[in-house]
């Protein structure tokens, strides 16, 4: 694409910002001339550091009972205790209390970032790597092959999201990885019609033409022709994608069927400790805090990357 | 626009029918045996051979599959071996705590996300838009399980001893009842669809006590939808509120809303006649495709709030290797999933005749 701005003779080189213009540095020029961009790009840069130096910002191990760190009069749920705050000296601090395991809540609620971002990628990732597959083929041969992979994934839309992912795990017991791939097969299609739409857009194209008159392969015309058209909706539906994984696969925890204990994952930790939610609501909060900033993050980047790429929505 | 609904009609029955195969074939492939589920240690092997000769489980899945096929034919959705009752029985009971749940929270987001949507649009760049957009923004990004609960803590605990206090569980306090339908009007002896659908409105607790007049149990039914409400509301009343917004100053901006301001059309009349109607089309659409978002987050909902629904009763089911009612709950959500989805764009295409000509 990035090819096709700079051959155009319509548009004067020194409009396009003075010197040569990538789609890379306009599009990341775009993204931080928007505000709310700019704070999702924040949210997640300090969730990257937090994720990367856990065992570090973290207090105790995520996984570790304050009786095997030797406190004595430890309880269950105890709330949050800061010595900023005015909590007494002599007692050991707990930024966000303990859970029901009498482990440290503020030490998981950090190692959970590792999870929830390894949850967003590796979903997301599976899902626009299968559906880009059965998009192209689909797009690319048209006829019964489009037909029959458009219609089985029509079947998959046919039920909400959340609840066909729960009958998947079902089947494929309960687990982290399972939910994850549960959420991923669900989240197929999105990415599918969007790589699928993108090839019909330019499947009839002239510089297609072109190189298949040139003798070019199918599949040398799928992955360097067609593809880099595509990437740009790929893109952004993948960012704003990130999100939405990040919070299903934690639903599904919530429910007991995702990330199983003791695991440090948000949304099993919320489930795990709810029922004692009117005695210790610090251990909803916090976790729950932390999903809602997480999916807040990738939402405000996601929103802005389409912002940046899809020029016509620039207001 | 006939030829329009009829073609969008036959390309749906391929969709449910697969709809029908996978929740055939997802409900045979989960691990566990219904007998073991179903008996626990009492299952002895002869007790198991009778189980599976009665409920058909002994013959061939392909068998099993047109079996179930005919039974769905005739409209019985199949006997629950768990509950011991037939399955619609079952899903009459319940499913009308869904629908009220599901109902309350579209017109929550719709209202709410409308008048949002609408008001930051006028009053562009005002603190009242920054602040719709940032509640937009925070309403799709935080999980329907963690704003239940944060609700459930801000109305039953933090505001315990004031008049805004509302109940964190259940649908009628201790008490207050509301009767059947059936009861209160004196048709015991009806039966068939006219029963069913009876018993179905019955259900609904706030229609229920509407129709006899019953205010205080009304009432209670109401403050008790409330939070279940917004709960599963906000993520739909998000994307509404964002897409209100953005269409609309889109339509604003084009040259038949300037023709009327010029021509003198007060300012009001310029907003909702002119802009909204047209604003509404892309609306509409993110409508029915909140339904999903809904469905899926009553599951969630009802189980924090401990209302006995569907979504609690599949969860609950498959849990138990419940086969039919897992079958007839998930047929049952994608039926109507996929109908709503059919009813929206038969709308979308009687709103806007492009859709139609495509």
């Amino acid at each position: 694409m990035a090819a096709n701005v700079e051959m155009r003779p319509d548009i004067p080189v020194e409009a396009a910002g003075g010197k040569t213009s990538s789609l890379g540095r306009d599009t990341l020029r775009n993204i931080l001339r928007q505000r709310s961009a700019i704070a999702g790009i924040f949210i997640l840069g300090i969730l990257l550091f937090v994720a990367i130096f856990a065992d570090a910002v973290a207090s105790y191990p995520p996984k570790q009972s304050m009786l095997d760190a030797g406190e004595v009069g430890v309880r269950r749920g105890q709330p949050p205790c800061v010595h900023l705050l005015g909590c007494p000296d002599d007692q050991p601090q707990h930024l966000m209390g303990l859970d029901s395991n009498l482990r440290d809540e503020f030490s998981r609620v950090i190692h959970g970032s590792r999870i929830s971002l390894m949850i967003g990628f590796v979903t997301v990732g599976f899902a626009i790597l299968i559906g880009t597959v059965l998009g192209a083929v689909a797009g690319f041969l048209g006829g019964w092959a489009d037909n029959l992979i458009m219609r089985l994934l029509d079947v998959v839309l046919a039920f909400p999201a959340l609840i066909l992912a729960i009958a998947i795990v079902t089947v494929l017991g309960s687990g982290l990885y399972q939910a994850m791939l549960a959420i991923g097969i669900v989240s197929i299609p999105i990415y599918a019609r969007v790589m699928r739409a993108a090839v019909l857009s330019v499947r009839e194209a002239d510089f297609v033409t072109a190189s298949r008159a040139m003798g070019e392969s199918s599949i040398g015309i799928l992955t360097r022709r067609i593809l880099p058209n595509a990437l740009t909706p790929l893109i952004v539906a993948g960012t704003l994608g990130i999100g939405g994984a990040i919070v299903e696969v934690a639903a599904l925890s919530f429910l007991g069927l995702g990330a199983q204990q003791p695991e440090a994952e948000w949304g099993s930790m919320i489930g795990f400790d709810y029922n004692l939610f009117f005695s210790a609501p610090h251990l909803i909060f916090f976790p729950g805090f932390a999903i809602t900033l997480t999916v807040l993050g990738f939402n405000l980047v996601g929103d802005g990357v389409r912002d940046a790429l899809d020029p016509r929505l620039n207001r | 626009m006939p030829r329009f609904i009829i073609r969008r009609l036959l390309l749906s029955i391929p969709v449910l029918f697969g709809a029908v195969l996978l929740v055939f074939t997802l409900a045979r492939v989960i691990p566990g045996d219904p007998c073991i589920a179903t008996y626990g240690e009492k299952a002895t092997e002869s007790i198991c051979n009778a189980f599976n000769i009665r409920y058909g489980l002994d013959r061939p899945l392909f068998e099993q599959f047109i079996v179930y096929l005919q039974t769905l034919g005739s409209g019985d959705l199949g006997y629950s071996i768990r509950f011991g009752r037939p399955v619609a029985d079952i899903i009459i009971e319940r499913l009308p705590v869904t629908v009220e749940l599901t109902i309350a929270a579209m017109i929550f987001a719709v209202v709410v996300g409308v008048t949002l949507g609408l008001v930051s649009a006028i009053r562009r760049n005002s603190p009242v838009d920054v602040g719709t957009m940032i509640i937009a923004n925070l309403g799709v990004s935080i999980p329907v399980f963690v704003l239940g609960l944060f609700l459930a803590y801000a109305f039953a605990v933090l505001l315990k001893d004031t008049p805004l206090v509302l109940p964190p569980s259940g649908r009628l306090s201790p008490g207050v009842t509301i009767p059947p339908l059936a009861t209160t009007w004196g048709l015991q002896d009806l039966a068939g669809p006219p029963r069913v659908l009876l018993d179905f409105f019955s259900g609904m607790h706030t229609f229920n006590a509407l129709v006899t007049g019953n205010w205080a149990g009304l009432g209670d039914a109401m403050r008790h939808l409330l939070l279940p409400a917004i709960a599963v509301g906000t993520i739909p009343l998000a994307i509404i509120a964002r897409m209100t917004r953005s269409s609309l100053l889109e339509v604003l901006g084009l040259d038949f809303v300037r023709t009327a301001r010029a021509k003198g059309v007060k300012d009001r009349a310029v907003v909702i006649r002119h802009g909204l109607r047209n604003a509404m089309l892309p609306v509409v659409t993110v409508i029915g495709l909140s339904l999903g978002a809904l469905l899926s987050g009553a599951v969630l909902t009802e189980t924090i709030f401990g209302l006995t629904g569907m979504g609690r009763t599949l969860f609950e089911s498959i849990n138990s290797r419940d086969y039919s009612i897992i079958q007839g709950a998930t047929l049952l959500v994608a039926v109507f999933y996929v109908t709503v989805n059919l009813v929206v764009d038969v709308l979308y295409a009687y709103l806007d005749p492009r859709v139609r000509l495509s």
